[in-house]
Order: structure tokens, then sequence, then C-alpha cells
């Protein structure tokens, strides 16, 4: 079955081209038994905003940490801008979940920041002037920049997102995956990096966000990719995300109402 | 105390063990942050079945084999906690915990259903070390420092943990950077290309290799002690990492010196008539320090502590 599965991903990846920023196919992930993901496709569109939005559990997260090789998938395949993963790492950008991370950690909010551009620096290059004005500028962009010599300890839910979002910035990527940036974050926040996500889109970047806020998909995002553990729909806002879709993918998870309230916003 | 009496009594102890407590409170800085730290003491246990077994194949009860043997105890300890923890999705102390007990649980079977009983392989030596035995007898004083005659009877621990510690510098020097990257964010350090599970096993073998090297010069209780006291008053004096390293070396040479002229002179200066465990003592002083960092520390209240989220 694992050979089939690589067998088909082989024939469908022959025709992905290098304007494809991110194409999972035939995409199974395992923890144990139960598959958290199975047997999923994904073409991300070049500049688009993607929502990958589903229940809790669906396999959102894991959908993303198995694009970038942090899990290992049982079987699939994932080719980032028509490469292998592993050629294509310095094109990529990653903003984890914010409590995957102890913030303890005895680092300030710069060299958090400074880690956005470790490709660059090597094992062993020196943190010079010029690395030090981009990541304040990447500070910057998310409204931190006075918060550079804070212990990232002492900042709040939504401060340490913006400190994330900014070492992603720092990076400098053509693809920007996201795992659930607006969890627990204050309004003013969810602003700032909404338009920092936005503002790379104008600039041609790819954005992935992985989202859980059903009612803001419609205002944020353009594309949208529905799974529960295997690939419920995909494409434009209009496209995917419908009641029909929506019931599909929540079943009697999702309320009625809500159903209702969301079709009535699309019109 | 003069250069004659000093050099060759207490120069080369105070020497092994402050190079040895370094060796440990390195790696130990990276081992407290990934919630690890126990691996000291799991090494600790683990070595007991490398060392029978170096005994059995060999026959003898001499130095290389059975550092060697403890050597390989602890590397196949770290793999096998590392695979447990990985392949069962279990927290590292449950990992370190089922590995230790079973590896030394089997070499007390080993060393009970083997005729190694007759030999004696001294458990209170493995456990207390005996620095206050490393003395070099062949100095005179300080000139000796600079003579070969004379540096060619040193206790031959001064080099191996001499140059255990320049490794696990070189280490931590090398890969300081991948280090702190995957230890605050594994997920984050594998997307730019650091391999964390290669890297981190580096990391416990590299602890491993730190822990036998002391165990042979100044025993386990020095071992377990600096892989987590130093480290852990350090954190409290400091909110980043650099700092935190340096104070972990300062704490850790202050132990080792303290701990030893204290053992020595201290019951002394009480009246008692016999020193105290140079090792012991080390470890009292190095767990003094940790209590004095955590009730005066500047940065002991920690932001990310259970409270209002």
């Amino acid at each position: 079955m694992l050979s089939l599965a690589a067998h088909q991903g082989a024939s469908v990846a022959e025709k992905i081209t290098k304007d494809c920023p991110l194409a999972i196919r035939g995409l199974t992930v395992s923890y144990g038994q139960k598959p958290a993901v199975f047997s999923v496709d994904m073409t991300v569109q070049p500049g688009a905003m993607t929502a990958i939005i589903g229940p809790n559990g669906a396999g959102k997260s894991t959908l993303l940490k198995a694009a970038l090789g942090i899990v290992s998938p049982l079987s699939g395949q994932v080719s980032v801008f028509g490469e292998p993963l592993e050629k294509q790492r310095a094109r990529i950008a990653y903003v984890p979940q914010r409590a995957s991370v102890d913030w303890d950690f005895p680092t300030r909010v710069i060299d958090v920041v400074l880690m956005g551009l470790s490709r660059e620096l090597g094992l062993l290059g020196r943190v010079r002037a010029r690395h030090m004005s981009r990541a304040m500028d990447c500070l910057n962009r998310v409204g931190m920049r006075d918060f550079a010599d804070r212990q990232i300890g002492q900042l709040s839910g939504g401060q340490q997102q913006r400190v994330f979002l900014a070492r992603a910035l720092a990076q400098d990527a053509d693809l920007y995956l996201l795992d659930e940036p607006f969890a627990g974050v204050d309004a003013a926040t969810e602003k700032a990096i909404i338009a920092v996500l936005k503002s790379l889109k104008e600039a041609g970047r790819t954005v992935v966000v992985v989202h859980h806020d059903l009612a803001t998909v419609t205002d944020y995002f353009d594309h949208v990719f529905l799974i529960n553990t295997r690939k419920v729909a995909e494409g434009t806002v209009a496209e995917a995300f419908t009641a029909e879709t929506l019931q599909s993918a929540y079943g009697g998870r999702l309320a009625t109402a809500q159903i209702d309230q969301i079709s009535r916003a699309l019109g | 105390m003069s250069g004659e009496e000093f050099v060759p009594l207490s120069l080369t102890p105070l020497l092994i063990g402050t190079f040895a407590a370094i060796a440990c409170a390195l790696p130990g800085n990276f081992l407290v942050l990934r919630k690890q730290a126990l691996i000291g003491d799991a090494i600790s246990h683990v070595v007991l079945p490398g060392i029978v077994v170096a005994f059995l194949l060999t026959g003898t009860i001499s130095t290389w084999p059975m550092i060697l043997g403890a050597a390989g105890a602890a590397v196949v300890a770290v793999v096998l906690i590392e695979a447990v923890r990985r392949l069962g999705q279990i927290e590292a102390g449950a990992a370190m915990g089922v590995v230790f007990t079973t590896m030394f649980a089997a070499g007390v079977l080993l060393l009970e259903q083997t005729d190694t009983s007759t030999v004696h392989l001294d458990v209170e030596h493995a456990l207390y070390g005996n620095l206050e035995s490393l003395i070099w007898l062949d100095a005179v004083g300080w000139s000796s420092v600079l003579d070969p005659v004379a540096l060619a009877g040193l206790p031959p621990e001064l080099p191996r943990i001499a140059l255990t510690l320049l490794g696990v510098s070189v280490f931590v020097w090398l890969f300081w950077r991948p280090l702190k990257i995957s230890t605050f964010d594994e997920g984050f350090a594998r997307t730019i290309g650091v391999r964390t599970g290669v890297l981190g096993m580096a990391l416990v073998i590299t602890a491993a290799i730190a822990a036998v090297a002391a165990f042979d010069a100044v025993g386990s209780i020095i071992v377990i002690a600096m892989f987590i006291c130093p480290p852990a008053a350090a954190r409290m004096m400091t909110n980043r990492l650099e700092t935190q390293i340096a104070w972990s070396i300062i704490f850790a040479i202050l132990s080792a010196v303290s701990g030893y002229v204290l053992a020595g002179y201290g019951p002394l200066w009480l009246g008692a008539a016999d020193a105290v465990s140079a090792a012991g003592m080390i470890a009292t002083m190095s767990g003094l320090i940790l209590a004095f960092a955590a009730l005066w520390g500047p940065c002991r209240t920690r932001a990310g502590a259970p409270g209002p989220a």
C-alpha cells in the first residue's frame, strides 16, 4: 500500500512546476494507529493567502508540519517550488504555534529574531551591524522595536506571536507557513499580523495559515483548504468555503446557527 | 601554604576537580533547559554493567578497559533513552528512568552471576571518587610545572579530563547556534535544516563522555551535581544564555575550589581531626550555591510561571 501511494505521488509530481510554492501528493501521517492526515493532496496557489481550516484534531497542524519535514509522513510527497523540500529550505519561513516553545528560555527578543538569519550566518558567522539592522527592521514591521532587549518571557501572548512573525520576516522567504498565529492574541496583535501578511501577499509572497476562526476567513483569505483528516475542499473562498463544505468538514460539531451565520456572511 | 607543599598535594586534585566540574556544567546548561538534566544520574548507574562487561572481556581492572566499558554503556544508554523517548513518545525523564534502572539491574545481575565477586570492583570508589589521592609526588614546587621529568609523573586523570574538557568546549563552541535554536524551538530548527535528532544525540553523547571521564577522576556525586547545580543556579542570575554559560562556569569553579579547600581544612578549623570527602564537599557547595541563587538571584522569578495567562 505504501509503495502504491508513493507511485501515485510520483506520477502526479511530474506535472508540478517551479511556480507552485507548495504541492503535496498522497500525504498520510500517523502518530499511532489512527492516521492524523490521510491521503491528502494540496496545491498552494502562488501569491495567494490560503487558510487551512477544519475542526480540532483534523490534522491541520500535522499537515503543515509534514509539509515542513518536522514530522515524517508514512507516505506521500512534498514539493516546494517544484523541488524536494531539502533543496528549497531557504525559501520557506515557518511560524510555529506559540505554545510549542518554552518562553522561559533565557534569551532576548532580538536574539529570537536573529534566529531567522541563521541560514545566512552559518555555524560560526558573526552577527554584524547589517544583520542587526535587518532584525530591527523586522521587529519594527510588527511594532515590537521597543522590546528588542526584553527577555521573551516578559512578553504578553500577542507580543510573543509578533516576535515569532518578525523571526519569519527575517528569513525573507517566498513561502510563509503559519500555525494558528491568531490563537489567544489580542485584537491589536491580530490586526498587526494580518496587515503584515497582506503586505507579504502584495509583495508577491505566498502565505499559508492554519486558522480556526471561521468568522474571519472571508475577510483575511482568498483561498481555503478544508480538512478533516482527509481533504474536504480546496479552492478560492467562494468555491471551497460554503455551507456544504463546512457541514461536510465539521459535521455535527458545527452548530447549525454558526453555519447559517457564515452562509449569510457569504451572501 | 608554600609551593613545595601545594603543588604536589593540592594543585592536581584542584585542577582535576575544576576541569571535571566545568566539563559537566557546560553540556549541563543545555540539558537543564531541555529538561534532560537527570541524564547525569542515569549515566552514573548505567556505567556499572559497562564496567562489569569490560572486566569479563579483558579480565583486568586496569583503567582503559574500564573507561571504554563505561563509555560504551553510557552511549548505549543515551541511544536507548532517545529511542524510547521518540518511539514511545514519552517524556525524557520517564525514558531515562526505564533505561537506567534496567541497565543498572542488569549490571547487578551480571556482577552476581559471574565470578567477579572475587575482584575488587569498588563501589565506594566509583561513587565518591578519590580526588585527594590524585597527588603529584614528582613535583617539588612551582618549578616542576615546567620540568618534563616531573610532568611525566602527573596523575593520568589530569590529561584525560583536560582533553575531555577541551572536546566538550569545542563541541559547544562549534554547534552553539544550532544547539541554542533547537533547544529553544525544535520545530523551527528543523525547518531551517538543523538535524535536531542527530544534534540532540550528539549532545547527550558528549555529556556521557564528560560524565565517564569525570567518574574516572572524581566519582559520580560530583558529576550528577555539576550537570544540574551550576547551570540551574546560573539560570537564576541572568536572562541570556550566553551569560548563563559564563555564570555556570564560574559556579563550577567556585564549587570545586571552595569544596576542595573546605573538605581539607574545614574540619581542622572546627577542631576535628580528619578531613572530609572532597567530592562530597564539592557537591555540597554546588548545592549551597544553587540555594543562594534560588533565594537571591536576580532572575529567579519566572515570567512564564503558572499564573494568569
